[in-house]
């Protein structure tokens, strides 16, 4: 067999693993959200389909692809069975970028899809694709909740996106790469990087909550509110690749949150002196680290009330457009004039802005101020209105 | 990757369309879901919708074309100190300034 067909037997192989693995995952999780929902509210889950639930997935899988694959009339056909696909194939591919380990640790082969130097671009980049299969989605069911849900959708995710690429800038600044592993590699040595742009992780986490179209950032799918949003016309298993599409986007801002800000599949460093090499186990601590960041996605929703629209674009762009553009220059001059600090300052910096947004925003003010009827556009705001 | 990331999702439609049942819809069944009603202003009517929208994706091309300038910068940045910081801050400030109009212009309220 020569060479270039074996790694692309290879890499092939790969890529069916990670998209099984993630379809997989897919449907617990959302068994998962929805015992841990029941579990949340003092109820059990659903605990009928098997033991514990566990065969719940598989019934509504089996359910949805024997279901009747409706066109409505008004739709465009050929958009409308497309835009499922673009949906799903972009969250899938976004996904096979990240590295769950060193190179050729898993049977001597390296444990990732592809690796590009540019991984964090691409990443951004086939998110902003996401955005065509949920618009197209809208459009072609040819109704108009359908193409409200789409374009409020479409312009939530854009507005966040934005967020999402200037809050990692900080972070490129420090490491000075945009490839996933020299990002973990420069963790390993340096401690994690959530320590040192703890502002930036957290519009980052903001971000990736509303580009992902979750609670509190989820009403283009508010059913009591328009709907369905995009997906009101979509039966059957088109229905359930958008839903798909949307889990999968969280499975992989998780591991995206870990990768980049807390040392990706290292695991801590300090704990090597218990157990030897513990922190370069394979895959253990990125599976760790994805599921953390997947339960607080479903901790918050189960916490939270949903923003309005206009309140949802005005926090994205007053709030965490500017303040990602400020942890930007922060650390642009942290990094110009540091003199002799260490990057423990830049540390107590970030940690200081992130408090005092805290003690800035709605949810702290309340807690000591009286709750009061409240004026429209007095939300926090950076610019003022 | 992408290639069979697009490979199980049009198999996933071809399967559904395969093993679903396949009855005749009626003229209701295919109909827009309009709370029972008749579908009235649906999008060949000639309804428009708010300039809003055109508004947010003009802004997001334009700050991230920003976002694509800054990448090259932020990953070259500590060889470039400390001139780069202030090209950086140039930059921005120029940014802010259309900003900062946007933001008098009220461009960014949804009444």
């Amino acid at each position: 067999m020569p060479d270039w067909l074996a790694t692309l037997l290879i890499s092939l192989l790969k890529a069916v693993l990670v998209v099984l693995g993630l379809l997989t995952t897919f449907a617990y999780m959302t068994l998962v959200e929805r015992r841990l929902l029941g579990r949340m509210q003092l109820r059990p889950g659903p605990n009928r389909v098997g033991p514990m639930g566990l065969l719940q997935p598989a019934a509504d899988a089996i359910k949805s692809i024997f279901k009747e694959d409706l066109n409505v009339t008004l739709a465009d056909k050929l958009v409308y069975t497309l835009a499922p696909i673009v949906a799903i194939g972009m969250a899938l591919t976004a996904f096979g970028g990240l590295p769950a380990g060193p190179a050729r640790s898993l049977f001597g082969e390296n444990p990732w899809v592809y690796n590009l130097d540019t991984g964090i671009l691409a990443l951004l980049a086939l998110t902003s694709m996401g955005v065509y299969g949920i618009f197209l989605g809208g459009w072609a069911s040819g109704s108009k909740y359908p193409i409200l849900g789409g374009l409020r959708s479409s312009a939530q995710m854009i507005s966040y996106e934005l967020g999402m690429g200037l809050s990692i800038l900080g972070l490129l600044m420090l490491v000075g790469t945009t490839s996933f592993q020299g990002i973990v590699g420069w963790q390993a040595q340096n401690g994690v990087l959530f320590l040192f742009q703890a502002l930036g992780f957290a519009l980052f986490l903001i971000s990736s909550f509303a580009e992902t179209n979750r609670t509190p950032f989820d009403l283009p799918e508010a059913e009591q509110e328009i709907v369905a949003g995009y997906l009101t016309e979509y039966s059957a298993i088109k229905w359930a690749l958008f839903q798909m599409a949307e889990y999968v986007n969280m499975i992989t801002a998780s591991a995206v949150m870990a990768t980049l800000f807390f040392g990706g599949w290292k695991g801590p460093q300090f704990l090597n002196a218990l157990i030897p090499g513990i922190s370069d186990w394979p895959l253990v601590w990125l599976i760790a680290k994805i599921a953390f960041f997947l339960f607080v996605f479903i901790w918050v929703r189960a916490t939270l009330p949903r923003l309005r629209y206009d309140q949802l674009m005005r926090f994205g762009w007053k709030l965490v457009l500017p303040l990602a553009l400020a942890n930007t220059v922060m650390t642009a001059a942290f990094l110009a004039f540091r003199g002799q600090g260490g990057l423990w300052f830049l540390a107590v910096l970030s940690f200081a802005a992130l408090a005092a947004l805290l003690v800035m925003s709605d949810r702290v003010r309340v807690l000591w101020n009286q709750p009061t009827v409240r004026r429209e556009g007095e939300m926090s705001s950076a610019g003022g209105d | 990757m992408l290639l069979v990331a697009l490979g199980i999702g049009i198999v996933a439609v071809i399967a559904s369309a395969i093993l679903g049942p396949k009855r005749r819809g009626s003229r209701t069944k295919l109909m827009a879901y309009e709370s029972g009603n008749d579908p009235e202003g649906g999008v060949g009517t000639g309804q428009r919708f708010p300039v809003h929208f055109y508004l947010v994706a003009m802004l997001f091309i334009v700050f991230d074309i920003e976002t694509a300038f800054f990448y090259p910068l932020a990953v070259a940045y500590q060889k470039l100190i400390p001139f780069a910081f202030f090209e950086a801050i140039t930059f921005v400030l120029l940014l802010l300034v259309g900003y900062v109009y946007i933001l008098k212009k009220k461009v960014l309220e949804w009444a």
